[in-house]
């Protein structure tokens, strides 16, 4: 088990495992924990339909006689138990909440994807142009900038509302939240873009593959956009938590996702309504999901902050 | 200096059309307005009267021009859902959204100022670890999420504080009602204005922290300790007086924040505000609503940022060297 014996090139796990950032992720135990930690939240919601103890969902799978069951005590008609509890209609939280976080997790990643998409691209039209292009979108996002991306969300989830006709808003709503934290978002991956493409466009192999006569499209993105690719993979993290945020944010004031499909901000709305009346797990548990989740993102990019930047070192 | 006031208040100026822009365009081409305004029965004929008296047949820039100098006037039209003039209701509901933005952002300034000096100077304390700590699960809690815990333990468990509402309020000549002078009205401020102005606490807190550990480094504070001044005129004198630039600048910045926060705010406790308001056009689609409170938020960022703005330049002289070498 010498994989680095001279002759043969080392595996390409055996690479990874050797590579200066995965050493520092070796030695970070709050990486390792934060990842274990969101790892598991993202298995158990990606994989919901098969590890969920029931569909939330089926109205033919519900009891109603165990509505309102604490957790881990047996219901006192049916004598089920629930680890988390059951909420009004005698949906077991666990399922309920594996089904939220999937909700949540699908707006927030996509919507981080849509802003590294729209982002990089006008960080690399705008780094590689230069000129009045570069100044009219920096300045629009000077501007922007200047709100906070909740209300800039809020105001563009109202806009496209009013747009659309009445029948279709419930169908298009997970869209158009997406579409709405993703605009919300795309500031921060274009300026960090648009500066490396800045230095990145006079250095030498960018001249040579301009002089070869490569398309200016092929030489952004095969050619500058891997070399800055470090820092938006540290926004992308930290963009994921704050759009997980986001979107519990407006779910949770009422104008996310749709009632058909509740996210975790959508459980925590209904929670709180069981509050006066004492059933607190339906309030509980997932606040401390979407409490877990953000803060082990947010953690984890932090730590891939510091990690890639070799100041730090 | 005054080419840079210039310029800033032109781009401020154009962000401010810009906005109208969308508000406009809402406000013209989401839905009919006319189906908005009259019954079913009405016949096409009355309605292409009324589309013609309201100039809804007039060119674009025309109805533009318009709605721009209704909107300079503060007319926006008739809210879909609540029947009222919509400038009726919102300064209605301004009060209360401007009293708790005021408040928190009090809170939170001076509380984080004080926590943040602490903390710099008691670096290795065991309770500014805790202070820095606490601080960091404060940024990554969501606000509402905030506001909800905050009514279970102290309204709901210990019955303290109320859970929504203003509590009675006192009205104040013919357009301001205050919570301020009554018993009721200052425990319902307390919950929702702690839950405001946390995340911008603990903000405020990290930054004189850092500022204040840059600055205490720095050579004329040795300089001031060598020369026997006493540690709090050092650390306040010297210390926090050159922090205070960079601190009052995030301060006003954020202050736009908080009224746009209070948006969360108010739906967690009920509170009556403009917040609230926005939600519920946003929830019904009413479009008169929303385009007003758009042109309102869009206005208080804009005069706040260019109060910041200039007062930076006011203040900072570095700037102004800075911002002459590139004019030239």
């Amino acid at each position: 088990m010498t994989p680095n014996t001279p002759g043969k090139t080392p595996g390409r796990l055996y690479r990874l495992w050797d590579s200066d950032l995965f050493y520092a992720f070796r030695t970070a135990p709050v990486a390792i924990v934060a990842t274990l930690v969101a790892l598991t939240i993202i298995a158990c919601a990606v994989l919901a339909p098969w590890l969920a103890p029931m569909n939330p969902y089926n109205p033919g799978g519900l009891n109603l006689m165990n509505g309102f069951t604490p957790p881990m005590e047996p219901n006192a008609f049916t004598g089920e138990t629930f680890l988390m509890g059951a909420d009004n209609q005698g949906r077991d939280m666990l399922s309920t909440i594996m089904y939220g976080t999937r909700t949540s997790l699908f707006v927030g990643a996509m919507a981080v994807l849509f802003a590294m998409t729209l982002g990089i691209s006008i960080g690399l039209y705008a780094g590689w142009r230069g000129g009045w292009v570069d100044g009219a979108l920096m300045r629009v996002a000077d501007v922007q900038l200047a709100f906070p991306a909740i209300l800039i969300a809020l105001l563009i989830f109202g806009i496209a509302r009013g747009f659309i006709p009445d029948n279709m808003r419930d169908q298009l709503a997970i869209w158009v939240l997406i579409v709405a934290i993703g605009l919300s978002d795309w500031v921060q991956f274009a300026r960090v873009v648009r500066g490396a493409t800045m230095v990145e466009k006079n250095k030498e192999y960018v001249q040579a593959a301009r002089v070869i006569g490569a398309h200016p499209a092929k030489i952004m993105f095969r050619h500058i956009l891997p070399n800055v690719m470090g820092p938006v993979l540290v926004i992308a993290t930290i963009s994921l938590a704050l759009a997980i945020i986001a979107e519990a944010t407006l779910s949770f004031l009422g104008v996310g996702v749709p009632p058909t499909q509740p996210s975790l901000g959508t459980l925590i709305r209904i929670g709180q309504g069981f509050l006066i009346s004492g059933e607190w797990w339906i309030l509980l548990f997932p606040s401390l999901t979407l409490l877990a989740l953000a803060l082990s993102v947010n953690l984890l990019g932090d730590w891939l902050r510091d990690a890639l930047n070799p100041r730090l070192r | 200096m005054i080419a840079f006031i210039i310029r800033r208040l032109l781009q401020s100026v154009i962000v401010m059309i810009a906005v109208a822009a969308v508000s406009f365009t809402l406000f013209r081409f989401v839905g009919d307005p006319i189906n908005s305004m009259v019954g079913q029965e009405t016949s096409i004929a009355d309605r292409q009267a009324l589309r013609d008296s309201l100039g809804l047949n007039d060119p674009i820039v025309l109805q533009f021009g318009r709605f721009l100098g209704n909107a300079l006037q503060g007319e926006f039209g008739i809210s879909y859902r609540l029947q009222m003039p919509v400038t009726e209701l919102i300064l209605q509901r301004l009060p209360a959204t401007v009293e708790l933005a005021l408040v928190s952002g009090l809170l939170a300034f001076v509380l984080g100022l004080s926590l943040g000096v602490y903390t710099a100077l008691r670096r290795r304390g065991v309770l500014s670890n805790i202070i820095m700590t606490a601080s960091l699960i404060g940024v990554s809690l969501p606000t509402f999420l905030i506001g909800v815990l905050l009514i279970w333990v102290f309204a709901v468990e210990l019955r303290w504080l109320p859970s929504n509402g203003r509590g009675e309020v006192v009205a104040l000549g013919d357009c301001w009602s205050t919570g301020l002078l009554t018993h009721s009205g200052r425990l319902a401020l307390i919950l929702p204005a702690i839950t405001l102005g946390l995340y911008q606490m603990t903000l405020i807190m990290r930054l004189v922290r850092a500022e204040m550990l840059e600055v205490l480094r720095a050579d004329y504070i040795k300089f001031a300790r060598a020369r026997g001044l006493s540690a709090r005129a050092v650390n306040f004198g010297h210390a926090l007086k050159n922090t205070l630039v960079p601190v009052i600048t995030i301060t006003g910045l954020q202050l736009g924040s908080i009224i746009a926060f209070a948006i969360i705010t108010e739906t967690v406790f009920n509170w009556p505000g403009v917040g609230a308001l926005f939600i519920n056009s946003v929830r019904f689609v009413d479009v008169p609503v929303m385009a007003a409170y758009l042109m309102m938020i869009a206005l208080i960022f804009v005069v706040i940022n260019l109060i910041v703005d200039l007062l930076y330049y006011a203040v900072d002289p570095r700037l102004r060297v800075d911002r002459a070498g590139k004019a030239h």
